[in-house]
């Protein structure tokens, strides 16, 4: 394919009648085949292979208390309360009452990262304890991604509960004030 | 005038760097990859900034399509034996001896108690199989007490007993929290707290603190 033979026009250089020169084979090897095969391996191994190992990603729930004087206590300074919502949107507030005025805020998943940076900076670092609570409209990539924001931005104390349904009824108010069905 | 001849050249063009080149893509593709695991549906993991890998021996695996429909895969051979034998006891499947080769000898399972017996005595080579692998129905698990996934679950530590069992969690990107909150229950009711969620990886992003963290940790080791 890639190399024709064109020694019919050239070649038949004879001297003299009866003078027969031993024909010069080519050393050249017709290397497409070898090509072909070699771009088919690669196309097989592409198809039929992973390129990224999966990592693992620890997850540690604490275990279910029934007395509340076990329950760990969280200080209202301290405490950061994120819900999941539809749509990626990221609901928090700081301390314990959601229905403060001005308290229940939103934010997507990547204005969440500065509001984390700043309570973890204006609070004392032994009192911050982030909440999460993931609605039933969240996705679980929004769980990952909320509990990679705690891996990344280096907070030591999180926990994953349950909403309630005084903030999920604040959640879904949000949302249909901002037109998100 | 002579008229000039052009000389004829040969369409000949040297295909050797090409091998070399094709051959070096080929083994970084055999080095650098690896075999994709067979998975009756197709599950994207989100990504994490985790840099643990993920362990691949004593692994119990559940997996959450992005329906809500729960697989389960154990990693070894020996273990989904015990693991489908005392089932089959305890529970009253009915399976025999082929049913079990199947199950032991599936990649992952996920249909109610009530359907595992029919579809273990599919023939692999049976036209249907993938599709009626693709069409199992999940283990239940959507009530408080996890279901027939808690039951897996229990069975499977049994098997596993005197090692440390990896309970691995895999889940859709767009998988709804309530399937992965039953599932997390089921494993709540056996006591399991620790989980390891598979993610792809990711690169912590630049100027927050994990970044800095990382960047430390490189120049104290240089």
């Amino acid at each position: 394919m890639s190399s024709i033979d064109t020694s019919g026009d050239s070649g038949g250089h004879k001297k003299g009648p009866g003078v027969k020169k031993a024909k010069k084979m080519s050393t050249k090897v017709d290397m497409t085949p070898m090509v072909d095969l070699g771009f088919l391996l690669i196309t097989f191994f592409i198809f039929t292979t992973t390129m990224s190992q999966p990592t693992a990603m620890n997850l540690y729930m604490p275990k279910d208390v029934d007395k509340p004087e076990e329950q760990n206590k969280v200080k209202e300074s301290g405490a950061f309360t994120l819900m999941l919502g539809k749509e990626d949107v990221v609901y928090f507030y700081e301390g314990m009452d959601p229905a403060a005025p001005g308290n229940f805020r939103s934010a997507s998943f990547k204005t969440i990262r500065d509001e984390i940076i700043r309570k973890k900076q204006s609070t004392n670092p032994e009192d911050l304890v982030v909440i999460i609570k993931p609605s039933i409209d969240a996705t679980y990539k929004n769980t990952v991604d909320i509990l990679d924001e705690m891996t990344i931005n280096e907070i030591k104390r999180y926990a994953m509960v349950d909403i309630s349904d005084v903030e999920y009824q604040l959640v879904k108010i949000t949302e249909a004030a901002a037109g998100i069905k | 005038m002579p008229s000039v001849k052009i000389k004829k050249h040969a369409p000949d063009n040297d295909m050797t760097p090409f091998v070399d080149v094709a051959f070096l893509i080929l083994s970084f593709f055999m080095l650098a990859t690896k075999f994709k695991p067979e998975e009756p549906v197709e599950v994207t993991t989100p990504n994490s900034v985790s840099s643990t890998a993920l362990p691949e021996k004593d692994a119990f695996m559940v997996s959450i399509d992005k329906d809500g429909r729960v697989f389960i895969s154990l990693d070894n051979e020996s273990s989904k034996q015990a693991l489908i034998q005392s089932m089959n006891q305890t529970r009253g499947l009915g399976l025999g001896a082929t049913e079990i080769r199947n199950f032991v000898k599936s990649p992952s399972v996920g249909v109610p108690f009530t359907q595992l017996k029919s579809l273990l005595s599919l023939d692999p080579e049976a036209e249907n199989y993938e599709a009626a692998l693709k069409a199992q129905a999940g283990i239940p698990c959507a009530d408080s007490t996890g279901g027939e996934l808690t039951l897996w679950v229990r069975e499977a530590l049994v098997a596993y007993s005197g090692k440390k069992l990896n309970l691995l969690i895999k889940s859709d990107n767009n998988t709804k929290y309530p399937s992965f909150k039953n599932v997390l229950n089921a494993f709540k009711q056996n006591d399991q707290n620790k989980f390891l969620l598979v993610t792809s990886p990711e690169d912590a992003p630049p100027g927050t603190a994990l970044f800095a963290t990382r960047q430390n940790q490189v120049d104290g080791n240089k």
